[in-house]
Parts: structure tokens; sequence; C-alpha cells
């Protein structure tokens, strides 16, 4: 484990408030998709907590696009980076989507800044000849990202809130049968009322990973600050970390309350 | 004492053979410590995640995350939020409980051969006592540090940090059980800090670490509701250095026992102006979460400031912003 040299190699708005980072490490780290990077921010002492940003696209072992929604200074600090600056991370971290080599189709599901993870996971599906289907939500046209990135890998469907891009509705909304019938399994990544929908809807038809966002503080599993309540293996839950017991866990081991 | 583990020395040194040598060695109730330089309670956990970032016998010390008797489940989230230079914390003492801590997390730690030390929480005397009680029957434990200072549970321990004469209760009970030096950390939360240390003096403490987290809070202005899910956090990081290190000035001189220091510690120098204001060790803290190496980058960082300003060994630099001096 260690902290990772990395340059700006570019930076793009791909979405309202949404930002493309593209980063060089230094040497060559491995990853998996769904793991994140925990980026320091500002200058001196005055962000104290690294920011959490999930890896999107992997071009190799040394540049990777980290796709992040710009919500306060921190983030605005990390918008404002140009090529060739440095940045202080670490990682990737976490335990990233397991992928299962007999999948004939995977079912990916995202919902606004939670679709980036599922770029990088949909190529790596593809390149284990597993087929895959996606259906990504947000709130309107202008939120719309990454719909090409997975179109590239398999079918894609588009919904929005307001109906103004895509079909009107939220991603429950589209998983009619002939998306989910035929899915060995679901993968998922975007806001808790998703996560919970999808847990009621999908989990019980199918095996499925979700990917959780908390506040995070550490990001290397000493702070507890990332706690998410798990279901335990006697029947009782505990408050695991989302840091280094997942980001992704296997959707029926969460609990949302 | 001349300084014979060559590991105490920081990476730099080695680059540097005609460099004069920091005599780094510290002691505090009587604990010799290679360096002053400990994570903070809460920070590190039980030290086997840090250990993928450094070789953890580096360090001056350990102490580890605050153990109640039973486990304890921990707050429900959102449990931490950034504040300017700083963060809140409602964690809510999570941890495996005293049994499992003693079995499975302390033998972990014997490899570093470094002095541990065992947060311990609680909600009662007795709950206190009895943890303590079990934790002199391990040899991986080289000192207590009372946690009487937790502002995130319920009867969390900050009642007995914030009363005199319940802070001196708990303290003797605990003394009278414990085989370990017993430090009390106290919490910033008072009006009258000297006022609790002496208390805990008197009630028998073999040393101070100082200080816990300030209570605060954040309000999420869209939702009209406190971020932390628990309403109040501790206040901890840079923003917090001015009161902890206000509070060590003059505690440390009001009363005889050591002073580890604590409260937004991020660098070598940080480190330094805390052993000016009277302490004896420092702890690191909320750093960690800037960088897992923080600890280990304050102790060169703190062996590079002493060769700069001549100074040969850290301890000359305990109380040296006393007035009486």
């Amino acid at each position: 484990m260690r902290r990772v040299r990395v340059r700006v190699v570019d930076q793009h708005s791909v979405a309202r408030n949404v930002c493309r980072l593209w980063i060089e490490a230094e040497s060559p780290v491995s990853w998996t998709p769904g793991q994140f990077f925990h980026i320091r921010v500002g200058e001196g002492t005055e962000h104290v907590l690294r920011r959490p940003i999930s890896l999107c696209e992997a071009a190799d072992d040394r540049r990777f696009a980290l796709v992040y929604r710009v919500i306060g200074a921190g983030t605005r600090w990390l918008a404002d980076r140009r090529p060739g600056e440095p940045l202080d991370v670490l990682g990737p971290l976490g335990k990233g989507f397991p992928l299962h080599s007999g999948d004939r189709r995977a079912l990916l599901v995202g919902g606004g800044v939670g679709v980036p993870p599922l770029v990088q996971l949909a190529r790596e599906l593809r390149r284990q000849g597993t087929a895959v289907i996606s259906v990504v939500g947000f709130r309107e046209a202008a939120d719309v990202m990454l719909v090409e990135e997975l179109a590239a890998r398999g079918q894609v469907r588009v919904v929005t809130e307001d109906g103004s891009a895509g079909t009107r509705g939220r991603v429950t909304d589209a998983l009619t049968n002939d998306v989910v019938d035929g899915a060995d399994r679901f993968y998922a990544c975007g806001p808790t009322p998703m996560l919970r929908a999808l847990q009621e809807r999908l989990g019980r038809r199918m095996p499925g990973y979700v990917s959780l966002e908390e506040r995070m503080g550490c990001g290397i599993g000493v702070c507890m600050g990332c706690a998410h309540l798990c279901r335990t293996p006697d029947g009782g839950t505990a408050y695991r970390r989302v840091c280094t017991d997942g980001p992704v866990f296997p959707v029926e081991e969460v609990v949302f309350s | 004492m001349k300084d014979a583990d060559p590991r105490s020395k920081g990476k730099g040194q080695e680059l540097h053979h005609d460099a004069p040598v920091v005599d780094l060695s510290a002691e505090v109730a009587g604990i010799r410590l290679k360096n002053p330089v400990m994570p903070a309670s809460g920070c590190f956990s039980y030290g086997r995640e840090m250990a993928r970032w450094y070789d953890l016998s580096r360090l001056g010390a350990i102490v580890v995350k605050g153990t109640t008797l039973e486990a304890m489940p921990g707050n429900p989230p959102p449990r931490v939020a950034e504040t300017p230079a700083g963060m809140l914390n409602a964690i809510g003492l999570q941890n495996p409980g005293v049994d499992r801590v003693i079995a499975e997390e302390l033998p972990a730690l014997r490899p570093y051969g470094v002095p541990v030390i065992v947060n311990v929480a609680g909600s009662t005397v007795e709950e206190y006592v009895e943890v303590a009680r079990r934790l002199a029957a391990s040899p991986d434990v080289a000192a207590l540090e009372l946690n009487i200072s937790c502002p995130n549970v319920r009867c969390g321990g900050m009642h007995f940090g914030t009363d005199p004469a319940m802070a001196a209760e708990v303290t003797s009970a605990v003394k009278a059980v414990s085989r370990h030096p017993v430090f009390v950390k106290l919490s910033p939360n008072v009006t009258d800090v000297v006022a609790l240390a002496r208390a805990v003096e008197r009630a028998g403490a073999d040393g101070l670490s100082m200080i816990n987290t300030l209570v605060g809070m954040r309000i999420d202005p869209e939702r009209r509701r406190p971020v932390l899910a628990n309403g109040f956090g501790g206040l901890s990081g840079p923003a917090v250095k001015p009161v902890a290190l206000r509070m060590v000035y003059e505690v440390s001189q009001a009363v005889r026992l050591p002073v580890i220091g604590m409260g937004g510690i991020a660098g070598g120098e940080d480190a330094v102006e805390f052993l000016m204001a009277g302490a004896s060790a420092v702890a690191v803290g909320t750093a960690n979460f800037m960088n897992p190496t923080a600890c280990v980058d304050i102790i060169e960082e703190l062996t590079d400031w002493c060769r700069r300003h001549g100074v040969r060994a850290v301890r000359e630099l305990i109380g040296a912003a006393w007035r009486a001096k």
C-alpha cells in the first residue's frame, strides 16, 4: 500500500458540474473496476479529509479516468487542476466488483455519479465474454454522461426523471422483463433509494453487487468513519467499512435503513 | 541515554553521515519510548491496517482504539464531516470488546516491540474497572489511557471527564486494579481543565493525555438538519491546535504528571510546539487521515528540526515555552 505520485493528464467537463480527470501514475499500479482513489485536495491543512473518487476508466496500469461531481470547495479545487500538475493520491483502494467468468449476461444499473465505475466494469465484463446491458438514470438531460462509453460495450437504456433525455422515470421503471430476463448477475452503483429498490426488485431474482457511498474519513480502514450497516453470517447486523470492506458488497449483505 | 536502536533514526538521517545525531528518546510515566511520537487513539484502529503503510516499530508507542467491556456497534452514519482545517467525528466507540482485543488485536502488535497503550472507555465506574482488570492480565499492554472524554456516545465517559469528583473516582478505581501506568485523557469541553488535571493527579493518575476532541456540529442547509446522524461530534485537526496547546501549557505547569500532548499535530514543528508547551510526548490523530504515513513523517521532521536548531535531545524542548524559563 502506498501513496502514488500522479500527474494530471487531462480534465474536462462531461456533464453539468461533473468532471472527467485523467491522471497518470509514475509507476504501474494494480486495480479492479469499482475501486477508488483517495485524493488530497487544497493547499496546506485547509482540507483534512481526502476525496474518494471511483475509477471510471483504466487505459492501462498507469492512466486512469476519474469522474466526479463538483459539490464543494474541495472538488472545486480539484476541478481547477490542469495538465502537468501533481496530485497526492492513495490507491486504488477498497474492494471492487468481482467478475464471474461463467456469466453469459450481466445487468449494470447506475444512477447519477454512480454511473462512472460501471464503465470500466463493462469493459472487463466484455473482455471475459460476458454480454452487458446497462440501465442508467439521471435527473435531466444536462446530467446525462458516459452513455457512449457504455454503448461501446453493450446495449444502454437511459432514463431521466423529467424525460428530457431517454425514457422518463427512474431506473427501476426501465427494468422490464426483456432487460432483466437472462441476466446472470447485476452490478449497481448510485443513490441509496435506488440501491434499496434494486435490492427489492432484483435481489431475489439474481445475485448482485452494489457499490456503496458514505462520508469517508481515512479511506484505509482505521477511522471507522464510513460505516454502513450490513448483515452478519450469524443473522445479526454490524457496521462495516465502505473504504476497506467495500465499497462493493454482495447485495444480500447490505441493510438499507 | 544513548539511542541504541538504529530504527529510531529518521530515514533521512542515514543519508547525512556528518549530521549530528539527535537523541529522540522520551519517557512518560516510567515507559521509555525511542521517540516521542505515537498515533492518537481512534486514528489508528488496532494497527493492522497501518502496518501495510510503514513499519510500526518506528513509532514511539502505539495507542489503540477506545475499548469497552462489550462490543460496541458504533453510531449510524454519517459519522464524519469535514470542517475548516479540521473534521467532526461521531464514530461511537465501535470496537469488538475487550476480550477480543486482548485475544486477537494486541498479540498482533507484539512483533513491533513498541509499547502499546490501550484506550479504555466505559459508561460506569464498574465497566472501566472491569476492562482495566482484564487488561491487567494481558502481557501486551504497556499502559492504559482512560477515555473519560468521548463526546459521542451516551454515557460515553464525558460526564466523568467534566466533573472533577467523578474523574477522580474512576481514576482511583482503575488504579486499584491496574498493574500498568494509567493515563487519563482529558476533555477540553470544560471551564477549568486544570481543576480536572489536579483531581486525577490526586486520585493517582500516572500521566495525562490531552486533549480529546471539542464538541461541535455542522448543519446541512439544504436538508435543514445536522450533517452527522449523531447531531454533535468531536472536532479535531489543525483547527483545534491553539486550544490544545493552551491547555497543555496550563496543565503541564500546574501538575507534576507527564503529559502526552495532542490536538491538530500535522507536522514536525507542531510536535515541537507541543513539547515546548510542556508535553513529554505527542500523539498524532487527524493527520493520519490526511496522510497514512503522518506519524513517521513527523518523526523525521522533528529530527530535522532539532538538527537545524542545534537541539541534541528532544527532551530539552519539554516546557521550553514556560513562563518561568
